[in-house]
């Protein structure tokens, strides 16, 4: 448990004054994220600004430094019989809650119970100038100033370094149980968004090789009287299944030579069935697809459904990995990162090329 | 600077009837006299120019026009703001989108609707009821409160704490910007490539851009909620009886306090039946399926008398459950009829702080010699006391204001903040000096010009300047040390 800020803000000034550029890293467990680092920016670890800050339980609101690994958040928050909500994947023993909003990564259940975005409520952030500043807070409802907190939420650490984060944290279901049965993926859209519209406790909906799952959590008189109502077969290892989802270790994900991509579009969508493998997770929000293909030939496909698409694992990784932006909003971005960081210290180039 | 550009009022409107209907454009003291304000009545100003556009490109090119001349504009929804976020500039455009009242397209299967901005918060939750689904967030206002609104102040209301505010909601919203580029922040998706600027806009209070459609979620009405309204003798123990039933693993759809002065009033006002006796009354709302909403409400019930609960009933059908709440939803009004006028605060404070506060604020009331009365969001912290007072009574008011102030420096020395969901506007503008400190308003000023480089959007709202601010403290320390001074004479 160690507070570096001094450490870290005397780096950033180093920086500053010596104009270097800064590589951002904490558990270094999503180096393959984004685009390629810089190679001659140097590393800014967090890897040792550690430790939860604060945690009242009944409050429902945890503070930690940035560097705190998702294992030990978890360990803390179960002995009280909470959780993170969002299910943040783990890319590793390292992975970071600092790494897990700067990517904005969330697991299986994100379409009911909210992304890390959503359950931010406050970010200590050092700047470009080496000033660091609170935003945002520690309760629920806070409207004063804007959002600076969420906007860190997948601007990959361009914007500054996120050193404290507040977040709610939720009471961990009293029971959960899985649902499968066999299903085409073009029958599985459907069915998966006409249960998530109903008013039943559902907290996870996925389909992979030929079989949907539906996640049910919550009381158990819910759980086992949906069960009982819906068709399915229960599943054994399901929590198992669903750790393996959130951590992208299920079998889907092993071939790691293929370029990954990740379709985020109407959760009802009909896309183009393109060769390659696919799998379906948010109740059809979010798309896996693992195929070659160009980032310009995927971007009308997605369009077209509502939605973005990036690569997120393998392929190119010195071009654009990201969904291309229209010219207004790409100018506003710019502005917005002047304004947190006028030499363009963090991250260069790792969300865009242009920024 | 201003620009060379500059155009006054006749040449303005000239400018605007060229592509809206004159009528739309309006000029004349009599019917300007109806935007001087939004809720917050207390501050008051009249625009050069109201403006009442038809089409997003009308918008378009009223902000093209504004930037152009370098002319301040205040969006206005339903006006329902209460901390004067929409009132007029006096050399200012009021953009009402009252014409942008339609709803686009409700998708059950996906759950979502597409809205103007004008359409009512509540009128969400009327189109989308007969597919099963409603509209998550629900402020007091929202019979008359409209979706772009919401939007601008991030709006709340009761089912927060277990259903999250506006930004949890949205999808996504098509905006104009301040130089008139027409530009959509997300998509159908839950999450969208590069910098969340929908979050950044939501609760942005008209500061960074005017809503012209939102995409929002919808969820599945549920099975069945059932309230109990629990009763108690002492304000602690009332606070004790929020954390346990969260610490207990329940989320109620709403949790929500109100004072002995409240109880009453709002007994009288609508016969809900509340404990008269009882100093502080919950009112904590299980929804879900049915084998859920009944082990809930037995467990919370117990849970409550274990803590000391002196009254318990929970509704057996939705006429009870609509008459327990007809209560707390009719607070204000009922409020209204014990005071001629009232003041509204909106902080919020961890919950851990709920006893120490209201039993401050009490202390504080009798110091400023003015009553108050306590409904608000418990569940979340979100405190709303109402200031009793009568505004025919000289520097009655200015009293109340300078209560008002002491309650939300409160708010913020316990760890929260000044505004949990009405916004900062004009009202607040002072206290932001108190929670932030100039480095982070710097920030804000900053995030706010890479959206509107010349700062026509809503001026002189949400962020004060740090001229102002500096000011503010260090009158702030002189009274202090007076303060100090006096105690120590006296």
């Amino acid at each position: 448990m160690a507070d570096q800020i001094d450490l870290l803000q005397e780096q950033v000034q180093h920086a500053r004054n010596n104009n270097r550029k800064l590589n951002i890293v904490g558990g270094g467990t999503k180096a393959f994220m984004g685009r390629t680092a810089d190679p001659d920016a140097d590393t800014l670890s967090l890897g040792e600004h550690t430790g939860i800050v604060e945690y009242h339980p009944v409050e429902l609101v945890l503070t930690v430094r940035a560097g705190t690994s998702l294992a030990e958040i978890e360990a803390v928050l179960a002995e009280q019989g909470q959780c993170l909500h969002f299910e943040p994947p783990h890319f590793g023993e390292a992975s970071t809650i600092g790494g897990t909003l700067a990517c904005n990564l969330s697991g299986p259940s994100r379409p009911w119970a909210g992304s890390v975005r959503d359950q931010v409520l406050g970010v200590r952030l050092l700047n470009g100038k080496g000033e660091h500043s609170r935003f945002g807070g520690q309760v629920m409802k806070n409207v004063a100033g804007y959002d600076v907190s969420r906007l860190q939420a997948g601007a990959m650490g361009t914007l500054g370094v996120i050193t404290e984060i507040s977040m709610k944290v939720m009471p961990k279901p009293a029971a959960t149980l899985t649902l499968v049965q066999d299903m085409p993926m073009e029958e599985a859209v459907g069915y998966m968004n006409r249960r998530a519209g109903e008013p039943k406790p559902v907290s996870g909906a996925c389909w992979v090789e030929g079989k949907v799952y539906l996640k049910l959590s919550g009381a158990r008189s819910a759980v086992e009287a949906t069960a009982e109502q819906w068709q399915g077969s229960i599943m054994e290892d399901g929590e198992q299944f669903w750790r393996q989802l959130q951590d992208m270790r299920h079998a889907f994900f092993a071939d790691m030579d293929t370029p990954l991509w990740r379709f985020s579009v109407g959760s009802a969508a009909t896309l183009p069935v393109m060769e390659g493998q696919w799998m379906m997770d948010w109740a059809g929000a979010q798309r896996w697809y693992r195929g070659e293909a160009e980032l310009s030939d995927l971007e009308p496909i997605a369009r077209a459904s509502g939605g973005q698409v990036s690569l997120f694992r393998g392929g190119d990784r010195a071009g654009e990995v990201m969904h291309s932006q229209p010219e207004a909003l790409k100018i506003i971005q710019r502005r917005v990162k002047q304004s947190f960081d006028p030499d363009g210290l963090f991250n260069p180039g790792r969300l865009y090329s242009w920024l | 600077m201003m620009s060379k550009a500059k155009a006054n009022k006749a040449q303005l409107a000239e400018l605007f009837r060229s592509f809206i209907e004159p009528e739309f454009v309006i000029t004349d003291d009599e019917t300007l006299k109806p935007y001087e304000c939004d809720g917050l009545a207390m501050y008051r100003e009249l625009p050069l120019i109201v403006v009442l556009p038809e089409t997003v490109e009308q918008v378009q090119r009223v902000m093209r026009i504004c930037h152009e001349h370098e002319v301040p504009v205040v969006a206005r929804g339903a006006g329902t703001g209460l901390s004067a976020g929409a009132m007029p500039h006096k050399e200012g455009v009021v953009l009402s989108l009252a014409k942008f009242n339609r709803v686009l397209d409700i998708d059950p299967l996906r759950r979502t609707a597409r809205l103007q901005p004008g359409v009512r918060n509540l009128a969400i939750s009327e189109q989308a009821a007969p597919y099963g689904l409603y509209y998550g967030p629900d402020p007091s206002s929202q019979i008359a409160c409209t979706i772009g609104g919401n939007v601008a102040e991030n709006a709340g209301g009761v089912h927060c704490l277990k259903y999250g505010l506006t930004v949890n909601n949205l999808l996504s919203a098509e905006v104009i910007t301040a130089e008139g580029e027409r530009v959509t922040l997300g998509s159908d998706g839950l999450d969208s490539c590069g910098m969340d600027l929908l979050a950044l806009l939501t609760g942005s209070e008209g500061l960074l851009g005017v809503v012209t459609e939102v995409t929002v979620k919808l969820l599945p009405i549920p099975e069945v909620a059932r309230v109990i309204m629990a009763g108690f003798d002492s304000i602690e123990k009332a606070g004790d009886a929020v954390g346990g039933v969260i610490n207990h693993g329940i989320i109620p759809g709403g949790l929500e306090m109100m004072d002995s002065q409240a109880i009453i009033a709002a007994d009288d006002f609508c016969g809900a039946g509340y404990p008269r006796e009882a100093k502080a009354l919950l009112l904590c709302e299980v929804d879900g399926t049915e084998e859920e909403v009944s082990e809930h409400i037995a467990e919370a019930e117990a849970l409550f008398r274990e803590l000391g609960a002196t009254s318990i009933r929970t509704s057996k059908n939705e006429q009870e459950r609509a008459l327990l709440w007809k209560g707390r939803k009719s607070a204000f009004p009922a409020v209204g009829r014990i005071s001629p006028d009232y003041y509204c605060m909106d902080g919020t404070i961890p919950r851990r702080h709920l006893a120490k506060v209201l039993l401050e604020m009490e202390k504080m009331s009798e110091e400023f010699g003015l009553r108050i009365a306590n409904v608000f969001h418990a569940g979340d912290g979100n405190l709303h006391p109402l200031i009793l007072f009568d505004a025919n009574v000289p520097g009655e008011f200015e009293r109340t204001e300078a209560f008002g102030s002491k309650i939300l420096e409160l708010c913020v020395a316990v760890g929260g903040c000044i505004t949990g969901e009405h916004g900062v506007g004009v009202e607040k503008i002072r206290q932001m000096a108190v929670q932030f400190n100039d480095q982070e308003l710097q920030q804000f000023h900053d995030v706010k010009a890479a959206f509107d480089p010349l700062g026509i959007l809503n001026p002189g709202k949400g962020v004060p300047s740090l001229k102002f601010c500096q000011e503010y403290r260090s009158l702030e320390h002189k009274q202090h040390r007076h303060e100090q001074a006096g105690a120590h004479h006296g």
